[in-house]
């Protein structure tokens, strides 16, 4: 498949793409080596890419997949095992009430701060749902992990991120 | 309010778009009876909203968005740029070389004829048609010989003498032979109507060059050729071509 016919397709992405791999490294040096690495993947990949599949998960997996073997990545490599195997019993955080998340979505730094204190298997998922509005198919592909597991996932990281704006909001 | 069994993923789910039609009636239906899962919805749809500036928190500097462009852009097939302007090239090239060549043959064919009439005329027993050193008689002895006329310099008290004259043909035009000593040299003057032929071969040919061991010099001045070609030292050759030129012009 041609340059300009990726080109066409993949630019568009770009800045998701970007603001994603921020998300994940902290870093914007970081960044830019992984999207830099994402296009070139993709680029030489693209032959392999079938018309008709979604380019938007297949180069959110190429990212992931890049910021999991990158430096940045293989430190949080350990937090995605851990994740799985926390398995159903988790720490229940103390019960944040609808009013109190209701008044933490006030600060859009209260967020911000929340979502990065979250460690990287859940910040990814909730991005790719809440920001990126995937579809759990969608998702299901860049984690590259069934649908089950990413309704699972998906549920530990939103009780995880409500803990964290609860516990903002209570130090408030 | 607390007593709702509704689990709260189910309602993320819910606005997830992730429940079967018949799931999504029966919540839908629960949520109109139920304040507590309202609020509960509510805020959940409030922090989504209040997340979705994550998506525009980092944007790339211009510099690393052009860098990432350049990687991915299509880069235009070699051969596409390079080929035309190479074949504009070659072809002007080819063009110069076959003109430079055929001019160089005129020219070379030129001055060998040239430099054959010279030596012919330096081996032959009877050398001169006319034998004057007085210009009075060498020119008007051309007159009706050659279609164009030309003026011969006054050569007393130079360093050249004036031999004689002899018709020519050169390249099967009839023309002049002046036959000028210089010292112990001989010099030919040739003397011819100037063709568009051999102009294109000659016109850009200035100064005093070595041909064949000979000296030459070529101008063209009122459609007439002249040709100065000898074994004289160059500068010799100069100033008769000088003198020449100042009555021919």
């Amino acid at each position: 498949m041609d340059r300009a016919f990726f080109e066409q397709l993949a630019m568009p992405l770009f800045d998701q793409l970007y603001n994603h791999a921020c998300w994940l490294t902290g870093d914007r040096a970081d960044a830019e080596d992984l999207v830099q690495e994402t296009y070139a993947k993709a680029l030489r990949g693209f032959g392999s890419f079938s018309e008709g599949t979604n380019l938007r998960a297949w180069m959110f997996k190429i990212l992931r997949n890049a910021f999991l073997n990158s430096r940045s990545g293989l430190k949080q490599k350990t937090g995605y095992l851990e994740d799985e195997e926390a398995g159903t019993e988790e720490a229940v955080a103390h019960e944040v009430t609808p009013e109190a998340l209701f008044l933490a979505s006030e600060s859009q730094e209260a967020i911000f701060g929340a979502l990065e204190s979250l460690p990287v298997a859940h910040r990814e998922i909730i991005l790719l749902c809440d920001v990126e509005e995937m579809s759990y198919r969608e998702i299901a592909q860049v984690l590259d992990v069934p649908t089950g597991t990413v309704m699972s996932r998906l549920a530990r990281a939103r009780k995880n991120l409500r803990a964290a704006l609860g516990a903002k909001e209570a130090v408030r | 309010m607390t007593a709702c069994s509704q689990d709260r993923n189910m309602l993320a789910t819910y606005l997830d778009g992730g429940l079967s039609a018949e799931q999504e009636k029966t919540l839908q239906e629960h949520l109109l009876s139920c304040p507590g899962c309202a609020a509960e919805i509510a805020a959940q749809v409030r922090l989504r909203r209040a997340m979705k500036p994550a998506a525009m928190r980092f944007a790339a500097s211009a510099e690393f968005r052009r860098k990432v462009q350049m990687q991915t852009v299509p880069q235009r097939k070699p051969g596409l740029r390079w080929f035309w302007p190479a074949a504009v090239a070659a072809l002007a090239v080819m063009i110069v070389a076959v003109v430079w060549t055929r001019q160089s043959t005129l020219r070379n064919q030129a001055f060998r004829e040239v430099a054959d009439l010279h030596v012919s005329d330096l081996a032959s027993a009877n050398p001169y048609d006319v034998v004057s050193s007085d210009r009075h008689t060498v020119k008007p002895w051309f007159q009706g010989r050659i279609p164009f006329a030309f003026n011969v310099p006054e050569f007393s008290g130079s360093e050249f003498t004036l031999l004689g004259g002899r018709l020519v043909y050169l390249h099967q035009q009839p023309g002049a032979q002046l036959v000028v000593g210089a010292g112990r040299h001989k010099i030919s003057v040739l003397i011819v109507q100037e063709t568009p032929e051999l102009g294109s071969g000659l016109l850009s040919f200035g100064g005093v060059a070595v041909r064949d061991s000979f000296n030459v010099e070529t101008w063209a001045a009122n459609g007439v050729r002249f040709y100065v070609v000898g074994d004289a030292e160059q500068s010799a050759i100069h100033r008769l071509a000088q003198s020449l030129q100042g009555v021919n012009k």
